[in-house]
């Protein structure tokens, strides 16, 4: 386990993330996550999260160690394409029983090794740790050692039991198993000035051959995907490559800063979600690449094809903006970035009434709020009725968000679309965003909405689930205006640093005090946002309505 | 909205339609006791008992005037007599209905005649229950010919009411064709959980519903009787189902006074709502919450099933109700009513959601399904070969379903039978995704091409806000 914890120490000390290096020492070692709150916790594990990021290695053998549940309740959940092997999206678990937690289980795990690479014959097995046999001392580092030795095949051990962080860890311990045991370790039969890497993406539906075809065209070769449609082989010789993008920000940073540092390999964050972000996408490409050693004349090839498919989708997307300018869109999104979709979406003459930030880093809601301007509506772990109460009062046209939030948009009769990770919709590139823009339209003009509008006949306006909730959220807030006591209460009872405990009122009250206007100020007067630092951006959106003019608040609210 | 084209070929391909008196001798099967007699040459029964037999998979009285050559040539009269006479000692029926066929309509027999003269010939034939229907195998179709029939059983088996006293909780239903043994039997349990006692004319849920008989009879089993239905004039309201029973209800009207109401849908969500509404209003009881909660059901199916059904284009080949009905269900869910074929005239045709419908055949629905890039097909078991040549998912509806087992329970009516066939649509287009069009690298190797085809604006409908 010692191994482990500074592996985790390790990702914690992340200089490419702006957010973990303006930490003090001692925040850092809490490490970049939100302490998880008992009874209150959503989203996924550690080992899922190293699972996501790597199970789109598709001719890998993905053997997960431990019980039943952890592989047993999740294999083949996800929307990732393969353009050759299925392996990947095979079930393997030692699925360990009572003896193996009492004697141990690394004998079973280095059998089901065995039979793997007998039945199977995978160029690596990838082996995932899970809680139980992390707590009983399976050394799956061990057993791995051992089964490459005797079987000539890598084993590649991710350690990621579930129970050392939430998803986002894992996603970093992903690479970091990459990083230590499969980047590096076999050398490429052929190399060109041409060649890229893109890190953390996961071909979802298949959207990186979105974006590949204008590859080819360009002649870059992508040398490693990793993970979407990747191969090992792939993936361990990707060391050689002359330039990498950082897709999914932030959740594969380590791999991209330590492939710099070690091989040096620049990299950049980028995102191929938009026509704008496309583009200037493919032109970073270019500049990396030649700045490598390419020659010079990518740069103009690269200008004329993203001429070319700028002034396609716009064709494409032109009869849509008609039918769509002035459609207001509600976005709540934690996996693909708010901000690239904020834009995209703007492309299309929509208008953003909203968008949720859950996931996104400081970072990223900066950049939606230069894109949408101050009166940005932040939605920040929303209850289901409120985000009613949103969908209702904002008058949206259509909701854009995750699997999980669907529900409320659904059952309110609101057009939603998937964007997230189980979506069937490739959103990629420029074709990508004329797919959004198609699919956001024929979701806003369904009639089946106006049907489901309609009352049951026996319904009358006053009696359904909709307006009941209204009337609640309307008489609580009501309550609260008449009632200074409870609605001093309320503010008391509204915990947004769980670290240290501190309350809205407290830190409303010290900003009005004090006349705070910065995180700091908040922290030094209430101690609010002084232990993992996780709600810096909820004490930012604190100040930034404690500072908003009386009409804007309104607005907003 | 839709423009009504009749087919210009000289030459059916691969046809939709099938004829009138088959359609005719459907509805005699949903009688009790009885027994339908095509006057014609042997071959027009057989081919229209194979089709029953394929469809419902169960056995299925009819018999045939046998007309021979001569026969033809010479009138039908004594063929009619020798078959009346025959059914009569032989399967002893509680009822025989004739149809007439191409051949006999041709020569011009006159049956109606030949009828009279028969009961006058023999005296034990003399109130026994004849129904003769004029259903020319040239003219109309499959639909047409079942709705000329329960219209005639109305005229000829219905008695005038006696009295003005009407029974609230009676109502008659007269269901069209495109309702299946099941579809009959949901409506059934509809109505009673209302607390109303209806009678179905003709009630092919209670023959054709595919159970064990506990004994063998020639002729029907099970099935509204003639003793109900002559007591039809007593209840207080009729159902109608289906535009094409608009001419029975007619009838009914004019023979009893009892008034009807037409529902043209029952599949989808709002033809539902007001179909609930209406027995309610005539039942004078709140609707169960059996419904209340199935209504919910469909509208969380409607919501589950939009994101693959939504944007489809739909080709569509069946009879005029069942082709209004389900197309304008799937409308109404964001599929896009491309191709829309149909065997005979309807008024709900011009009414349909789409540009066009095409009175035609199964060639013309895969050549314009091909041409307008669809990517779901709904048509009877004939539409198959179209399916695999353009390979796209093929849902059967209709009649004849002869390569799948189950025809007689396919539910399209009321919120469940609604649900349940979105969920059938759904998952079908779900699983051809899967099977069919899964993203490979080459998928977007030119997309333009493909994207610019798309106009939004054909699929326009009222913006919501």
């Amino acid at each position: 386990m010692s191994s482990l914890s500074a592996t985790i120490q390790n990702v914690f000390n992340e200089p490419g993330c702006g957010k973990n290096a303006n930490k003090s020492e001692a925040e850092r070692k809490k490490g970049c996550t939100k302490q998880l709150q008992p009874g209150g916790a959503a989203g996924g594990c550690a080992f899922d999260g190293a699972k996501v990021a790597l199970q789109p290695l598709t001719d890998v053998a993905h053997l997960v160690h431990g019980p039943i549940a952890c592989e047993g309740n999740s294999w083949d959940n996800r929307g990732a394409a393969s353009s050759g092997s299925q392996i990947w999206r095979t079930g393997f678990t030692t699925d360990i029983n009572e003896t193996d937690v009492v004697f141990g289980g690394e004998k079973r795990l280095y059998k089901a090794i065995k039979e793997i690479i007998e039945k199977y014959d995978p160029p690596a097995v990838f082996v995932y740790q899970t809680c139980v046999p992390a707590m009983t001392g399976d050394d799956i580092n061990a057993v791995c050692k051992a089964a490459s030795a005797k079987f000539g095949k890598p084993c590649i051990p991710v350690n990621s039991p579930g129970f050392v962080g939430p998803k986002n860890l894992g996603n970093k311990l992903a690479g970091e198993a990459l990083l230590d045991h499969v980047i590096g370790t076999v050398e490429p039969e052929v190399t060109t000035p041409y060649d890229l890497n893109i890190i953390g993406e996961y071909n979802l539906s298949g959207e990186l051959w979105q974006v590949k075809p204008l590859f080819d065209e360009l002649g870059i070769r992508i040398s490693a995907c990793i993970s979407g449609d990747g191969r090992y082989k792939d993936v361990a010789s990707s060391h050689r490559a002359r330039a990498a993008m950082m897709v999914c920000s932030k959740a594969m940073i380590n791999v991209a800063r330590k492939m710099e540092e070690r091989y040096g390999i620049p990299f950049f964050e980028g995102s191929f979600y938009g026509i704008q972000d496309s583009s200037d996408s493919l032109r970073e490409i270019a500049r990396l690449l030649v700045e490598r050693g390419a020659p010079a004349d990518l740069l103009d090839r690269t200008e004329a094809v993203i001429a070319r498919e700028e002034a396609k989708a716009w064709a494409a997307i032109e009869p849509f903006k008609k039918r769509l300018t002035g459609k207001k869109v509600l976005l709540i999104t934690g996996g693909v970035k708010s901000w690239s979709v904020v834009a995209a979406l703007q492309e299309a003459g929509m208008e953003l009434v909203g968008t949720s930030v859950k996931k996104s880093t400081k970072e990223d809601k900066e950049r939606i709020k230069e894109l949408m301007g101050q009166d940005a509506h932040m939605i920040d772990d929303m209850a289901p009725r409120e985000m009613y109460k949103m969908l209702k009062d904002a008058k949206a046209d259509i909701m854009l968000s995750g699997g999980k939030s669907q529900f409320v948009a659904l059952k309110a009769a609101m057009p939603w679309l998937d964007i997230n990770q189980e979506r069937s919709h490739a959103f990629m590139g420029y074709i990508g965003m004329v797919k959004l823009v198609a699919e956001i339209d024929k979701a806003i003009y369904n009639p089946m909405w106006e049907q489901l509008r309609k009352r049951a006949p026996w319904e009358s306006a006053s009696n359904n689930w909709q307006a009941k909730a209204i009337a609640q959220a309307d008489a609580e807030a009501a309550a609260l205006a008449a009632d200074p006591v409870a609605a001093e209460a309320a503010r008391r009872a509204k915990k947004i640093c769980h670290c240290k405990s501190v309350d809205l009122g407290t830190i409303e009250d010290a900003i009005k005090a004090h006349g705070l206007s910065d995180v700091a100020g908040v922290r030094t007067h209430t101690n609010a946002s002084g232990g993992c630092g996780a709600c810096a951006g909820r004490v930012e959106d604190i100040l930034a309505r404690a500072s908003a003019p009386a009409e804007l608040l309104q607005a907003a609210e | 909205m839709a423009k009504v084209t009749i087919g210009k070929k000289a030459c059916a391909v691969n046809p939709l339609k099938m004829s009138q008196p088959i359609g005719g001798s459907f509805a005699f099967l949903g009688l009790r006791g009885a027994m339908p007699l095509l006057h014609g040459s042997q071959g027009c029964t057989s081919f229209g008992l194979t089709l029953f037999v394929r469809h419902f998979k169960e056995a299925v009285p009819m018999q045939t005037t046998a007309m021979s050559e001569v026969a033809t040539v010479l009138g039908g009269y004594e063929n009619v007599e020798q078959a009346i006479l025959n059914i009569y000692k032989k399967q002893k029926p509680e009822i025989i209905g004739i149809c007439s066929t191409g051949v006999t309509e041709t020569k011009g027999d006159d049956v109606d005649g030949y009828i009279k003269l028969i009961r006058e010939k023999h005296p034990e034939l003399a109130n026994y229950p004849l129904v003769y229907v004029s259903t020319p195998d040239f003219k109309d179709a499959f639909q047409d010919g079942w709705d000329k029939t329960v219209a005639k059983m109305v005229e000829v088996l219905v008695d005038k009411p006696t009295s003005t006293r009407r029974d609230p909780a009676r109502v008659n239903v007269l269901p069209g064709c495109h309702l299946t043994p099941g579809d009959i039997e949901e409506l059934r349990t509809i109505f009673e959980d209302f607390g109303l006692e209806p009678s179905f004319l003709p009630d092919i849920g209670g023959s054709l519903d595919g159970h064990i008989p506990d004994e063998f009879t020639p002729t029907t089993i099970g099935g509204i009787g003639l003793e109900e239905i002559a007591t039809m004039g007593s209840a207080s309201w009729t159902i109608a189902i289906g535009a094409q029973m608009k001419r029975a209800a007619d009838a009914m009207q004019a023979k009893t006074g009892v008034p009807y109401r037409l529902f043209e849908r029952l599949c989808g969500l709002l033809p539902n709502d007001e179909f609930m509404a209406f027995l309610s209003e005539i039942s004078g009881r709140p609707v169960p919450a059996k419904y209340r909660r199935q209504r919910g059901q469909l509208a969380d199916a409607m919501l589950d099933a939009h994101f693959h059904i939504g944007g489809r284009k739909l080709a569509i080949g069946a009879e005029p109700d069942l082709l209004f009905d389900v197309a304008s269900m799937l409308h109404d869910m964001g599929a896009e009513i491309s191709v829309a074929i149909t065997t005979t005239q309807s008024p709900v045709l011009e009414r349909m959601p789409c540009e066009e419908v095409l009175i035609g055949d199964l060639e013309d629905l895969e050549n314009l399904a091909k041409a307008r890039d669809c990517g779901l097909m709904m048509t009877h078991s004939h539409g198959r070969q179209v399916a695999a040549r353009l390979k796209i998912p093929f849902y059967r509806i209709g009649f004849p379903m002869f390569d799948r087992l189950g025809a007689g329970h396919l539910l399209t009516v009321g919120y469940r039978g609604t649900r349940d066939l979105v969920f059938a649509l759904a998952n079908l287009i779900i699983a051809d995704r899967e099977d069919n069009h899964q993203p490979t690298p080459d998928t977007w190797i030119d997309p333009w091409k493909d994207f610019q085809q798309v106009s939004p604006e054909s699929a326009v409908v009222a913006p919501l806000h």
